[in-house]
C-alpha cells in the first residue's frame, strides 16, 4: 500500500474551538475592562496588567520545569489568570505585589494539583487572597481618583470607595442611638447619593481594582463570551439575581425591602466575578442544577460577606467557598439518564 | 399529545453531504475475489459449510448455525473458494471468512426466484425468508432482523418506525436508496408491519434530505398506514432511541428496547433487503455504500457486493488523492478507522470515507478543563466528562454508576469536547472493563 493512514477512536472529525482558542477568546473579552482601566487610572494600571500576567504566565513555565512536566504555556489559561488577578488589585499597588499573587495562584492555586483542568479553586482569587492576607493595606486603600469621577463616585466623600462609604454610612443608620443627628443626616445624604449616580458605577468613574469600575465594558466581554457559547447564563444570572434580590430585601436602612438592587450589583466586584470568575469551567459544576446552585450560593454568601460580615466586599471569597462545593454538586445534581 | 420533533442534547457537526448528495447509484463491475467474513452481525457467528475447492453459486450459502440470534452468509458472487481462513475485518480484528474468487459469469442459485404472491404469505414463512436470506440490520449495529421482528407475546409492537435519517455526515448510502428504491422500500416496510401486526408506520427522515421526503410523501399517499415524519436536522436524530422520542415522545427506559415501549425501528436499507429476501428468496449479497471524502478523487453511491474489498470501490472512485490519510468503515462519527484497504465490505457498511491530512491529523489531548459541552450534547443526558475521569482511573464502579452502559457511542461528546479528548474511547473501554468483570463474576 502506497497510502499510510492514522488510527484513532471514533469520532473522526472534531469541532474546531479547542481550549487555547477558548481561552484567548476570553483573554479578549477582558479587553474592554483593561482598556477602560488604563483610561480611568492612567499608565500605571498597564504596568500593573502586563506585570501581573508576564509573572503567572513566567510562575507556569517555572513550576512546570520544575516538575518537569510537558510546557504548556501556550494554552492561554495562565494570560487569563495573570488578567483577572490584575482587575483584582488597586491600580496603586507596588508592581511586584501583583506578581508575587500572580506567582502563588499559579503554583499554590494550580500547579501543586496538576496544572489546569485539576485545581480546586480559581487560581486567580487564590492569589488575590493571598494578598488580601498578606498586604491588607496596599489591597484595601485605594488612592487613585478615576477619571472624569471620584473614588467614591460622590462628591461628598472622596476617599473610599462606594461600598466602603455605603456601610459605613448604613452603619451609622442602624445604630442611630449611637450617633450624633448630624451624622445621621450626613449618611442618609450620602446613601441617597450613592443611589442616585449609579450611573458613575454603571460606566466606570468610581474607585477600586482595575476591573471593577466599569460595568459597561465587562458586560461587552461577557456578552461576547455568551455570545460564543464559552459562558452560559446560569451562574451568571443565579448569581447576579440573588444579590439583587437579597439586597433589596436586607440591604436598606429603612427595614426590609427598602435596599437598592442596583447599587449592590453595579459596585464593587460583582459582574467582573459573575461573569469571569464564578464562570470558570475547571472550577465550576458541569450539571445544570449544579450551575443553579453553584451561582445562587455565590450570590447568598457575596450578600452575607457585604452586609453583615468583616469585609466590605465579598466576591472572591464567596466564589472560593463555592468552588469547594463543585464535586459535591456536581456528584448530587447527576441528570437524570435518557430512559432513567 | 404534544412534543418538540426531536430530542434534548446533540450537535451540528459539519453535514459534508455534497460530496455525494447527487450521485445517483453506479453499479461496482463484478470483483474478482470476494472476502466474506462469517460474522458480519451481532450474535453468534455462522460456521463455514463450504470448503476450499468448492464451487459455489451467486447467493449460495456459504455459512450457517442453528443459533437462533444469527445468519447465514452467502457467497456474492459465483467461482470457486480459495480460502477458509481468518482474514482482516474492518470491525478491526481478524475473522474466519471465505474467500471466493469469481468466475466472472455472476450464476446465481435456482432458489431465488419471484414470488408475486409474498404479502399473503404466513409471518412465519415471512421471517423465515428474512433469516434464510442472512438480513442484519444495516444501519450500522447489524443486529439480526428476524429476530427484532419476533418480539415476545407481552410486547406487541404499536409504531413501525423505518429509519432514513442518515444523521451521520458525508453519508448518502440511504438517501440515494430512498430515491431510486422507494417503491421497494416501501413495500418492504409493508412485510415489516403485516409480520408486527401494525398498522401505523412511520418514516423519519431529515429535513436535509426534500428530494427524498417530498418523494416518499408522493409514495406513500396511496397507502393508508403510513405517514412521513419530516425531522429537524441535528446528530444523532438517526439514533433509535433518538430517533423514537422526535417521532412520538417515548423515550425507551435505559437498558430497555424499544419494544418495551411498543416501539421498532428498522433502517430503509433493510427493509429493502426484507422485501427482496421474502418476495424473491434474494439473500443479502450486495448493498450501497458512499464512497466519500475529500480522500477520494471522485467520490460515489455504489451497489456494490458484499465481500468487495475496500481497494476496489476506491479505484472505481478514481483513486486515492494525494493527501489522503485516514480510510474509515462507516461515517465520521462512529466509523472505525482502517489500517489498509484489504478490509471487505460487509452488510454494515454504510460508507467508506477518507480524509485527507488536514482533516485527519490527530488532536493534542489536553486535560480536561470542566466546560460542560459534553454534558450539554449528550443525548443520553450523561456525564461523559465524569465517566471518562472514573475510566481513565479505573474507578469502574463509579464509571457505572454514572450510568457508562447507557451511552450509545454517538460520539458528540468527542466531537464537541475542545480538550479534543477521545471520551468515546474511554467510554469503550469502560464497557469492555465492566463486562469483563461481570462475566468474571459468573
Amino acid at each position: 500500500m502506497e497510502h499510510k493512514f492514522y488510527i484513532s477512536p471514533s469520532p473522526h472529525i472534531k469541532d474546531s474551538d479547542s481550549i487555547p482558542k477558548i481561552m484567548y477568546t476570553v483573554a479578549g473579552a477582558l479587553l474592554p475592562a483593561g482598556i477602560g482601566a488604563v483610561y480611568f487610572f492612567g499608565l500605571q494600571a498597564l504596568w500593573v496588567i502586563l506585570m501581573t500576567t508576564a509573572a503567572a504566565v513566567i510562575s507556569e513555565l517555572f513550576c512546570q520545569s520544575l516538575m518537569k512536566r510537558p510546557v504548556s504555556i501556550t494554552d492561554g489559561s495562565a494570560i487569563v489568570t495573570g488578567l483577572l488577578l490584575a482587575y483584582n488589585v488597586p491600580a496603586e499597588v507596588p508592581l511586584w505585589l501583583p506578581a508575587v499573587g500572580a506567582f502563588v495562584g499559579i503554583a499554590v492555586g494550580k500547579m501543586v494539583f496538576g496544572g489546569l483542568g485539576y485545581n480546586p479553586m480559581n487560581p486567580a482569587l487564590i492569589g488575590r487572597a493571598f494578598l488580601m492576607a498578606s498586604w491588607p493595606v496596599h489591597m484595601t486603600v485605594f488612592n487613585t481618583v478615576p477619571r472624569a469621577g471620584t473614588i467614591s463616585g460622590i462628591d461628598a466623600v472622596t476617599n473610599a470607595t462606594p461600598l466602603n462609604v455605603f456601610n459605613q454610612a448604613r452603619d451609622i443608620l442602624t445604630n442611630m442611638s449611637e450617633h450624633t443627628a448630624e451624622q445621621v443626616s450626613e449618611a442618609t445624604q450620602i446613601i441617597s447619593q450613592l443611589y442616585g449616580f449609579s450611573g458613575n458605577l454603571f460606566f466606570g468613574r468610581v474607585g477600586g481594582c482595575l476591573g471593577e469600575t466599569s460595568v459597561l465594558l465587562l458586560l461587552i466581554g461577557a456578552l461576547f463570551l455568551m455570545y460564543r457559547r464559552i459562558i452560559g447564563w446560569k451562574i451568571p444570572f443565579t448569581y447576579i439575581g440573588t444579590v439583587a434580590l437579597l439586597t433589596w430585601i436586607f440591604g436598606g436602612t429603612e427595614g426590609l425591602f427598602s435596599g437598592n438592587p442596583f447599587f449592590h450589583v453595579f459596585s464593587g466586584g460583582l459582574i467582573l466575578g459573575a461573569f469571569f470568575m464564578a464562570t470558570d469551567m475547571v472550577t465550576t459544576p458541569v450539571t445544570f442544577k449544579g450551575r443553579l446552585i453553584f451561582g445562587t450560593g455565590c450570590g447568598l454568601l457575596t450578600v452575607i460577606i457585604r452586609l453583615w460580615g468583616g469585609y466590605p466586599e465579598g466576591v472572591s471569597y464567596s466564589i472560593l467557598l463555592m468552588n469547594l462545593t463543585t464535586p459535591l454538586l456536581d456528584r448530587y445534581t447527576k441528570p437524570k439518564v435518557f430512559g432513567g | 399529545m404534544f412534543h418538540r420533533k426531536s430530542f434534548r442534547g446533540g450537535a451540528h457537526p459539519p453535514e459534508e453531504k455534497h460530496w455525494t448528495e447527487h450521485e445517483a447509484i453506479q453499479e461496482l463491475p463484478l470483483p474478482e475475489i470476494v472476502v466474506i467474513p462469517l460474522q458480519q452481525h451481532i450474535g453468534a457467528p455462522a460456521e463455514p459449510i463450504v470448503q476450499k475447492g468448492d464451487t459455489v453459486l451467486t447467493g449460495q450459502a456459504i455459512g450457517k448455525t442453528d443459533k437462533f440470534v444469527s445468519v447465514p452468509s452467502h457467497a456474492s458472487v459465483s467461482g470457486i473458494v480459495t480460502a477458509v481462513e481468518s482474514r482482516p475485518h474492518p470491525m478491526g480484528t481478524n475473522l474466519l471468512s471465505v474467500v471466493i474468487e469469481s468466475d466472472a459469469k455472476d450464476t446465481w442459485t435456482k432458489s431465488v426466484k419471484s414470488d408475486p404472491a409474498f404479502m399473503e404469505l404466513s409471518t412465519e414463512e415471512m421471517k423465515k425468508r428474512i433469516q434464510e436470506a442472512g438480513i442484519a440490520g444495516m444501519g450500522g449495529a447489524a443486529f439480526p432482523s428476524h429476530v427484532k421482528l419476533s418480539p415476545p407475546p407481552e410486547k406487541p409492537i404499536e409504531i413501525a418506525l423505518l429509519n432514513g435519517v442518515e444523521c451521520e455526515p458525508f453519508l448518502t448510502a440511504d438517501h440515494h436508496l430512498m430515491l431510486e428504491k422507494t417503491d421497494e422500500i416501501l413495500q418492504g416496510f409493508q412485510i415489516i408491519m403485516k409480520i408486527l401486526e401494525v398498522n401505523q408506520g412511520i418514516i423519519g427522515i431529515e429535513k436535509n434530505k426534500p428530494d427524498a421526503i417530498q418523494l416518499m410523501k408522493d409514495k406513500t399517499a396511496s397507502y393508508n398506514n403510513m405517514t412521513i415524519l419530516p425531522l429537524h436536522v441535528k446528530y444523532p436524530q438517526g439514533a433509535e432511541k433518538q430517533l423514537i422520542k422526535a417521532a412520538n415522545g417515548r423515550e425507551v427506559p435505559a437498558g430497555g428496547l424499544p419494544m418495551d415501549i411498543g416501539c421498532l425501528v428498522h433502517n430503509v436499507g433493510t427493509a429493502l433487503a426484507i422485501f427482496e429476501a421474502v418476495s424473491s428468496h434474494k439473500p443479502l449479497i450486495e448493498r450501497i455504500v458512499t464512497v466519500t471524502g475529500s480522500g477520494i478523487e471522485s467520490p460515489k453511491n455504489l451497489l456494490v457486493r458484499i465481500g468487495t474489498p475496500f481497494q476496489n470501490l476506491i479505484e472505481f472512485c478514481g483513486g486515492f488523492t494525494q493527501s489522503a490519510a485516514k480510510l474509515i468503515n462507516g461515517g465520521p462519527m462512529m466509523g472505525i478507522s482502517q489500517l489498509s484497504g484489504d478490509v471487505p465490505v460487509i452488510k454494515g457498511t454504510s460508507g467508506i470515507l477518507v480524509l485527507d491530512e488536514k482533516m485527519a491529523k490527530l488532536d493534542l489531548e489536553r486535560p480536561c478543563i470542566g466546560c460542560a459541552r459534553c454534558v450539554d450534547v449528550c443525548p443520553m443526558n450523561l456525564v461523559p466528562s465524569q465517566i471518562t475521569t472514573f475510566v481513565e482511573y479505573q474507578k469502574i464502579d463509579d464509571a457505572y454508576r454514572m450510568g457508562v452502559l447507557d451511552c450509545i457511542e454517538c460520539g458528540t461528546c468527542s466531537f464537541i469536547c475542545p480538550a479534543k479528548r477521545n471520551l468515546i474511547h474511554y467510554i469503550k473501554l469502560g464497557k469492555a472493563v465492566w463486562n469483563e468483570r461481570q462475566r468474571e463474576a459468573g
